[in-house]
């Protein structure tokens, strides 16, 4: 129910989930999406530009395949249903971390481009210069690569949030719409509108409106000319 | 002489009458199998063609309202048609109701859904799916009968809400929720359930979900919308709808 404030409980919750979601989602993308983008952008292996297509292919495909596949792999019957329910974790449609299993998927193209963008641009000069100081490949990274490459990890990291925020599509088909678990804001927009609630809808629209554009504001500060330095 | 012969005829004389039109319809999901079979059968023996739209009343609802282009709603619901009807976006008296539809409480597994429903009351489930109620008559039956059981708090956990009933349908069906509330017409084939096990849950559990449908104002003089309307009321039609599930 909506109350005489201009957020209801309903709302409140949905923001916060949302938010939760896109912090877990991006944190994990910068653990998995940085060794993958520094691979890409290193090796010379003839996998590379496959494995380039697989991490791009949810720029390209709509969410509701995504959402679709996802339903029916990590459905009961599905291998990555057998899997989860072979550990005891039951199965990941309609939990807050099928959504993390999804939003990782759907943002990923969003962080690893980014990244493998900077990693890219830093070229070989600064690695051999870091190895002929005896630096070991551990320290090479975390003392020489990772200060060179902080732009594309700011834009990885902002864009990243910001698309899982707007994710819709596949929360839609995996999410079941529970309050506090996977009912996300996007959903509680388009619930709003099917309910012909549209007052409710336009304050969330807005919201969500309002911060898209501070975000975007925020990269476009942070990194003038797009890239790196 | 068959009632349905002489609509037969009456139509016929229909196409030849007049041109063959075109009519664009907005059909509740729900009722997507139902009307291709008609609609197929409509082109033969009328000689228009209906091009079929599917979707959730509310939205049909807020897409007519800004001008989409549908002559032709076949609501899920009576209220929707109802209040196009009100605000004039409807031809005056064509609304009728072509289908009472019917609620089953269905799993995609043989054994798991008993002649009584009893299931619900003793669980080994972690899901049971219905239908938004804010949104889907389907999803607001199915809450009214958990209510009238006086399961609606124990089972609140378990709820998973898909938009539209289609959408329940697949949760079910891909086995993610092992139990859930769907339109009989989705899971009848030839007036027999398709696969799975099933309640057919009484019709005195919930109110009748009626099911109608009206000419919009956007339809007004167009051959094809009227003939429609027509067919949906002709012995062929209704045939194809009870094999579907739906009471009428």
């Amino acid at each position: 129910m909506l109350s005489d404030t201009i957020l209801s409980d309903t709302a409140l919750s949905a923001i916060w989930l949302t938010v939760r979601l896109a912090t877990v989602t991006t944190l994990l993308l910068f653990l998995i999406g940085t060794p993958i983008a520094w691979w890409l952008a290193r090796t010379r292996c003839w996998l590379k530009a496959p494995v380039g297509a697989m991490v791009a292919l949810p720029l390209v495909l709509p969410p509701t395949v995504i959402g679709f596949y996802l339903l029916v792999v990590m459905g009961p019957q599905g291998p990555i249903g057998q899997l989860t329910q072979a550990l005891g974790l039951g199965v990941l449609p309609f939990t807050f971390w099928g959504l993390v299993v999804g939003s990782v998927l759907y943002s990923m193209p969003f962080v690893v481009q980014p990244l493998q963008n900077a990693f890219d641009a830093i070229g070989e000069r600064p690695l051999e210069a870091a190895a002929t100081l005896r630096a070991g490949p551990w320290d090479t990274f975390f003392s020489v690569v990772l200060p060179l490459a902080r732009p594309g990890f700011i834009t990885a990291g902002i864009l990243g949030f910001a698309h899982t925020v707007g994710e819709f599509g596949v929360v839609l088909m995996i999410g079941g719409n529970i309050p506090d678990k996977t009912r996300v804001v996007s959903v509680q927009i388009y619930d709003h509108v099917e309910a012909l609630e549209y007052a409710q809808a336009h304050w969330l629209s807005a919201g969500m409106l309002a911060f898209s554009f501070v975000v975007l504001l925020l990269l476009y500060l942070f990194n003038p000319n797009g890239r790196r330095r | 002489m068959h009632h349905s012969r002489l609509v037969f005829i009456f139509f016929s004389f229909f196409a030849g009458a007049v041109s063959a039109e075109e009519v664009q319809v907005a059909v509740a999901a729900n009722f997507a199998a139902p009307m291709q079979a008609i609609a197929a059968a409509f082109e033969k023996d009328t000689g228009h063609k209906a091009r079929l739209a599917f979707g959730s009343s509310g939205k049909f609802y807020a897409q007519i309202k800004n001008g989409a282009p549908f002559q032709v709603l076949l609501s899920a619901d009576a209220a929707t048609p109802a209040q196009l009807e009100q605000e004039g976006m409807t031809v005056p008296a064509t609304r009728f109701t072509y289908a009472i539809g019917a609620l089953v409480l269905w799993s995609a597994s043989e054994d798991m859904v008993d002649g009584r429903g009893d299931v619900l009351r003793q669980g080994g489930y972690a899901h049971l799916a219905i239908a938004n109620p804010k949104l889907a008559p389907y999803g607001a039956a199915a809450v009214e009968v958990l209510q009238r059981l006086g399961l609606l708090d124990a089972v609140r956990p378990k709820l998973v809400q898909g938009e539209n009933i289609a959408q329940t349908w697949q949760f079910v069906a891909s086995g993610n929720a092992e139990l859930g509330f769907v339109a009989r017409s989705q899971v009848t084939r030839g007036g027999k359930l398709s696969h799975g096990s099933a309640w057919i849950v009484p019709a005195n559990l919930h109110p009748p979900i009626r099911q109608d449908a009206v000419v919009l104002a956007n339809g007004r003089g167009n051959a094809a919308a009227g003939a429609l309307m027509a067919y949906l009321k002709s012995e062929r039609a209704k045939a194809v709808i009870r094999a579907y599930g739906y009471d009428i």
